[in-house]
């Protein structure tokens, strides 16, 4: 049988060698992924995002026992950083998962950002979109650690999960644009720590000044114990209530899938332009002249694209 | 780009020494390989699952419970009924005596690295002993 056959089937390991393939940029899968495209968007993706040490994975560990309970099946992209200098990396997500991995409603994908920044790898939307036509419940996707910037999971997920914890800094820190404007669901995790309903109150601060009318709930949790994870649950299947019955939830998938398009655009301008040996050495010569100050970088950028489109 | 070569590191059995593992898993790295930690106390069936689910080129296996004539052979033999063993480089390490070595080769186990072996001859091993391209 062939690998989109064995993947309708929920075969795991034709799932498990779609993902490589995709990561591998093989087009034999894009292939595939397009021929089984109405098969996605039954999943309900969510993007669990929030600083390094924050407890992201062990956070994702019980939320899927949670939905496990349920009877829902999960299936668990973890990102971790690639080595910017060797392209090796330590995909260590799973440590913290170790009591799902024989449970056959559950799968869990390590994946290396492999050169990809805003806390995603290129291939994590290919590899979600391999789950969701598997047919997994819920698809989570654990970012790598985030600073201020790292916000691609939005265009990625139906829901986002801000994972904090006390301490990480004073007030201003809540204010700063960027990661803290994108969770669409808060949590406050290692909240037996001090300072954790200081971090709470400082976080409902910075969301008095939302404009939106889904008011992003603020809850705290102990991973680590189990406490506080049903009442995450709840807040996540709020969220996905509210965004059905406001007609967002449209709406941000059509967002999203624009996000995707001009980035798969943009990809395939730059192959198409970086791929041909003529090309590169074309930009060499005409760097040398803007290095002479013969020409400028606008005008060349403009002439590249123009003979490209 | 060349893809890189990803490794299963876990530790089968009961001990709760996984030095040795992190030093190798920090070794792979640095080589480029993607490297997928599993973390202590592992049974076969969780290191097979995890195998497959990451569609590893690898499986590194790190024993010091004295287990592992037990061990790493029931890890190959699942690798078998799940018919992924012909596709997956199965390595062990850690304190196994000279005298178990040529049981566990017998048994599927491609090499076995002792203490003392640098580092790079177990990456030489790897990247000179993959099962696929």
């Amino acid at each position: 049988m062939d690998l989109a056959n064995r993947l309708l089937n929920q075969d795991k390991r034709a799932a498990a060698r779609l993902i490589t393939m995709i990561e591998n940029n093989e087009p034999e899968a894009i292939a595939i992924i397009s021929e089984l495209y109405q098969h996605t968007g039954k999943a309900r993706v969510i993007g669990i995002t929030g600083p390094p040490g924050a407890g992201k994975s062990t956070l994702t560990d019980k939320l899927a026992k949670g939905l496990r309970r349920q009877g829902k099946t999960v299936a668990i992209i973890a990102i971790d950083p690639t080595s910017p200098f060797t392209g090796g990396s330590i995909l260590g997500d799973r440590v913290r998962m170790t009591d799902l991995y024989t449970d056959p409603g559950i799968f869990i994908r390590s994946m290396g950002t492999r050169g990809h920044l805003g806390g995603l790898s290129r291939a994590t939307m290919g590899a979600a979109k391999v789950l969701d036509i598997y047919g997994f419940d819920y698809i989570f996707i654990e970012t790598v650690g985030v600073g201020q910037s790292e916000v691609d999971i939005v265009k990625a997920a139906d829901t986002v999960l801000m994972v904090m914890v006390p301490g990480l800094g004073d007030d201003i820190q809540a204010i700063k644009a960027g990661i803290m404007e994108i969770g669409d669901v808060f949590v406050i995790n290692k909240a037996d720590r001090e300072g954790a309903d200081r971090t709470k109150v400082e976080i409902e601060m910075m969301l008095d000044f939302n404009h939106s009318d889904w008011r992003p709930p603020v809850t705290k949790a102990v991973a680590m114990e189990n406490k506080g994870i049903d009442e995450l649950i709840e807040n996540i299947e709020a969220h996905m209530a509210y965004m059905v019955s406001s007609g967002g939830y449209l709406e941000r998938r059509i967002k999203n899938c624009q996000a995707e398009i001009i980035e798969l655009t943009q990809q395939s301008l730059l192959e198409r332009l970086l791929g041909k040996e003529e090309n590169r050495a074309e930009i060499r010569g005409l760097a040398e002249k803007a290095a002479m100050r013969q020409m400028d970088p606008y005008t060349i950028s403009n002439q590249l694209l123009e003979k490209m489109v | 780009m060349e893809r890189p070569i990803r490794v299963l590191v876990a530790k089968p059995g009961l001990d709760g020494h996984d030095r040795g593992a992190k030093v190798i898993a920090r070794a792979l790295r640095d080589a480029g390989m993607e490297v997928i930690y599993t973390g202590l106390r592992q049974t076969p069936e969780q290191i097979v699952n995890a195998a497959i689910q990451e569609d590893v080129d690898v499986v590194a296996l790190s024993i010091l419970s004295g287990a592992h004539n037990h061990l790493l052979p029931k890890v190959v033999e699942l690798l078998k009924d799940e018919a992924v063993y012909d596709e997956m480089l199965v390595i062990g390490g850690g304190v196994i005596p000279d005298e178990d070595i040529p049981f566990l080769k017998e048994k599927g186990l491609a090499e076995i690295f002792t203490p003392g072996t640098p580092t790079q001859v177990t990456i030489d091993f790897i990247k000179g002993n993959l099962k696929r391209a």
